[in-house]
């Protein structure tokens, strides 16, 4: 039908926020928070979503994907926890270095790639690090809903620890933290072993730790849909490459520390996206022809599309070779 | 504008009927002159004014009798609505999003006073004015998807999101195109699709799946379907076939006009905040032959459709052995001259029939 066509547009829908506090939590992490520019309360969001936050860094704009770890019956602001990464290509900087509150910023709607399963009987929330965010806003829906629920905490040292310290005192006995500095490790196999019928596990952390939960519970028993994780794979730097877009007839290139989607976005093409980390195939784009190897990144495509070069998701994979032709 | 409301029955003496208003704004679902199965998805983000797609959920004329419908069958068979333990709370997501929307998008109509979780709802149309608590339903006489679809035009289906799937796990289903919710609770997209044909193997469901476990907050999304109907029903579910199915033998060449119905679905799909389950609210407006062909481009266009529309559909959408009598009927509208593009009847630029000699 075509009753009132409207383009879609790249990436949800946007909201204009004011930075209403920064708060420092250790040395690395800062919580940042954000009330609606226009006054109002913020869309309603299911613990587990992420909002974009976009940053205007010196006339480069990075759009980077961060929890909402508030509580989700609480519409007045968003705040997002950021760990800063020196390493990393920038955004985490930007934000504990530039962001200051009173500040005006864009954030997205949110999308939750990573919703709590409402079947489930009980809920056991596995984190590692920064992983902690979307448990944040999971443990105060599950208090507000009564469900059942426990947390297993792992962090690097007691300094940074992020919230260990209010999680400990609002719930005892329900948050186990695990120090890494202390040789203390979570007793995984026990720990599903114990669980029962009807139980749901969330992990998010480190890929080594999504990857260990999976692993253990797979050969626990445990079905797949009764296990759930979340990585945002960054965008990784590489060598630069040139790319036809065929629909728009350009040729761009892509930069050492751009990734192909900003590439496109730079050069002033509008494409889909929204978690901007491989995971929600919103921004697969059919490849028209190649010569050369893809480095793939995403956990959206199969393996046969990724072994065939058929498509490819511009966010965080990259190419290597002659030339490149995308139906973009 | 001021609805009038229509007085009328959707069952025994049919007493359903059009006004122009009605007609003008039917969304005929055929934008060229052929159809086959497209995904074609669309954002919900208003349409010209008047029209079905301006409202977030369109409230016309048929308001007050198509809820009285619903509560007469809800009596005979309470199985039509269903709610699986782990939806409440999108069944309060869904009522919140249909009052907050109504209310600023009739206020004439409906008005939504929130204080809190104490929240007073008046329905003008129906004459309702009741105070709850926002997230309790031991404050409501029905649960909270039951109470607000008694109150809201078409069916309503909730969909659970999980493991990069869709699961029908609850609903209000009253006026449905011949599928039982009762038989599909529970069931994935891919399960209760099954029966449609053709479209499988054309990958259709595969990219409508992928595009509905997209759909995100504050961008909802809108698409036609459509079938025929004998008499201006409603309720023509499996449950129901005994009664409904044989008036599709009582056409005749002389009554076609007012008993043949075409039938369009406005589908919308909205992302509900709290749950993070999908909506797919079902909107059923129904238009007879004799009506639809005071629209001259209509008339050709729905003749040429029904001429060459696929066997495997005819039959699908229960027309096959009506097809002839349709368009018999149909074809002295159709004078053979070409039609404009889209959807719109385009009254003003389109030509009157050329009579045939």
């Amino acid at each position: 039908m075509s009753a009132a066509p409207q383009k879609a547009k790249a990436g949800a829908e946007k909201i204009d926020v004011t930075v209403s506090a920064v708060v420092p939590l250790n040395e690395l992490v800062t919580r940042f928070e954000f009330k609606a520019k226009d006054g109002r309360d913020l869309p309603t969001f299911s613990a587990g979503a992420h909002t974009v936050v976009q940053m205007n860094d010196q006339g480069r704009t990075r759009l980077n994907p961060y929890s909402i770890m508030s509580d989700p019956a609480d519409t007045s602001h968003y705040a997002i926890s950021v760990r800063r990464d020196d390493e990393g290509r920038g955004g985490s900087l930007f934000m504990h270095r530039n962001v200051k509150v009173g500040d005006e910023m864009t954030i997205t709607f949110p999308v939750n790639l990573f919703s709590l399963d409402l079947r489930a009987r009980k809920q056991v929330f596995i984190a590692g690090g920064i992983g902690i965010t979307p448990f944040m806003a999971m443990i105060a829906q599950m208090e507000r809903l009564g469900g059942q629920w426990e947390l297993h905490y792992s962090v690097r040292t007691e300094a940074l620890g992020t919230y260990v310290q209010e999680l400990s005192y609002k719930h005892p006995g329900k948050v186990h933290v695990y120090y890494d500095d202390q040789s203390q490790a979570i007793a995984l196999e026990d720990l599903l072993d114990g669980q029962p019928l009807g139980t749901n596990v969330y992990v998010c952390g480190p890929k080594g730790m999504i990857d260990w939960v999976h692993a253990t519970a797979s050969a626990a028993g445990w079905p797949d849909a009764n296990v759930h994780s979340e990585e945002f794979t960054k965008p990784q730097p590489g060598k630069p490459f040139q790319v036809r877009l065929c629909k728009s007839d350009k040729v761009i290139d892509v930069g050492e520390h751009e990734s192909l989607l900003e590439a496109i976005e730079r050069s002033g093409v509008e494409a889909p996206f929204l978690c901007r980390g491989g995971a929600c195939g919103q921004c697969e784009t059919d490849v028209v022809s190649f010569d050369g190897d893809f480095i793939h990144r995403d956990h959206w495509l199969d393996d046969d599309q990724h072994a065939n070069g058929s498509k490819i998701m511009p966010c965080v994979s990259r190419f290597v070779g002659k030339s490149l032709e995308l139906d973009r | 504008m001021t609805i009038q409301f229509n007085e009328e029955t959707f069952r025994d003496d049919y007493s359903f009927h059009n006004s122009d208003w009605a007609i003008k704004r039917f969304p005929f679902p055929f934008h060229e002159d052929s159809y086959m199965y497209a995904v074609n998805m669309e954002q919900h983000r208003g349409g010209p004014e008047g029209s079905v797609y301006e409202k977030r959920f369109d409230v016309d004329e048929h308001y007050v009798s198509e809820m009285r419908d619903r509560a007469m069958v809800l009596a005979d068979d309470p199985l039509r609505c269903q709610s699986l333990p782990h939806m409440t709370l999108a069944g309060w997501d869904l009522l919140e999003l249909i009052m907050v929307s109504k209310s600023e998008d009739y206020p004439d109509l409906f008005e939504l006073h929130r204080n809190g979780n104490q929240w007073r709802w008046v329905n003008k149309p129906l004459g309702i004015d009741d105070t709850f608590t926002f997230l309790d339903e031991t404050t409501l006489p029905y649960g909270p998807m039951e109470y607000i679809t008694r109150q809201a035009q078409g069916d309503f289906c909730v969909l659970d999101q999980r493991d990069d799937m869709l699961w029908m796990d609850a609903g209000m289903v009253t006026t449905q195109a011949d599928w039982s919710l009762d038989f599909d609770i529970g069931m994935n997209f891919f399960e209760w699709h099954a029966p449609v044909p053709l479209a499988h193997e054309m990958g259709i469901f595969k990219r409508a799946l992928k595009f509905l476990l997209n759909i995100q907050q504050g961008a909802p999304a809108r698409r036609l379907n459509w079938t025929m109907t004998v008499n201006p029903l409603l309720d023509t579910s499996p449950e129901n076939y005994h009664k409904w199915g044989i008036q599709k033998t009582t056409l005749t060449p002389e009554n076609i006009g007012a008993k043949q119905h075409l039938r369009v679905e406005l589908q919308t799909f909205f992302r509900l905040p709290r749950s993070n389950a999908l909506v797919f609210p079902i909107r059923c407006y129904l238009c007879s032959f004799q009506d639809l062909m005071t629209m001259p481009k209509w008339g050709r266009r729905l003749h040429r459709v029904v001429r060459d529309l696929p066997e495997e559909l005819a039959t699908y959408k229960g027309f096959i052995d009506n097809r002839p009598m349709m368009l018999d009927y149909l074809s002295q509208f159709d004078d053979g001259l070409p039609t404009s593009r889209g959807v719109w009847p385009d009254l003003d630029t389109e030509p009157a029939l050329k009579k045939s000699s």
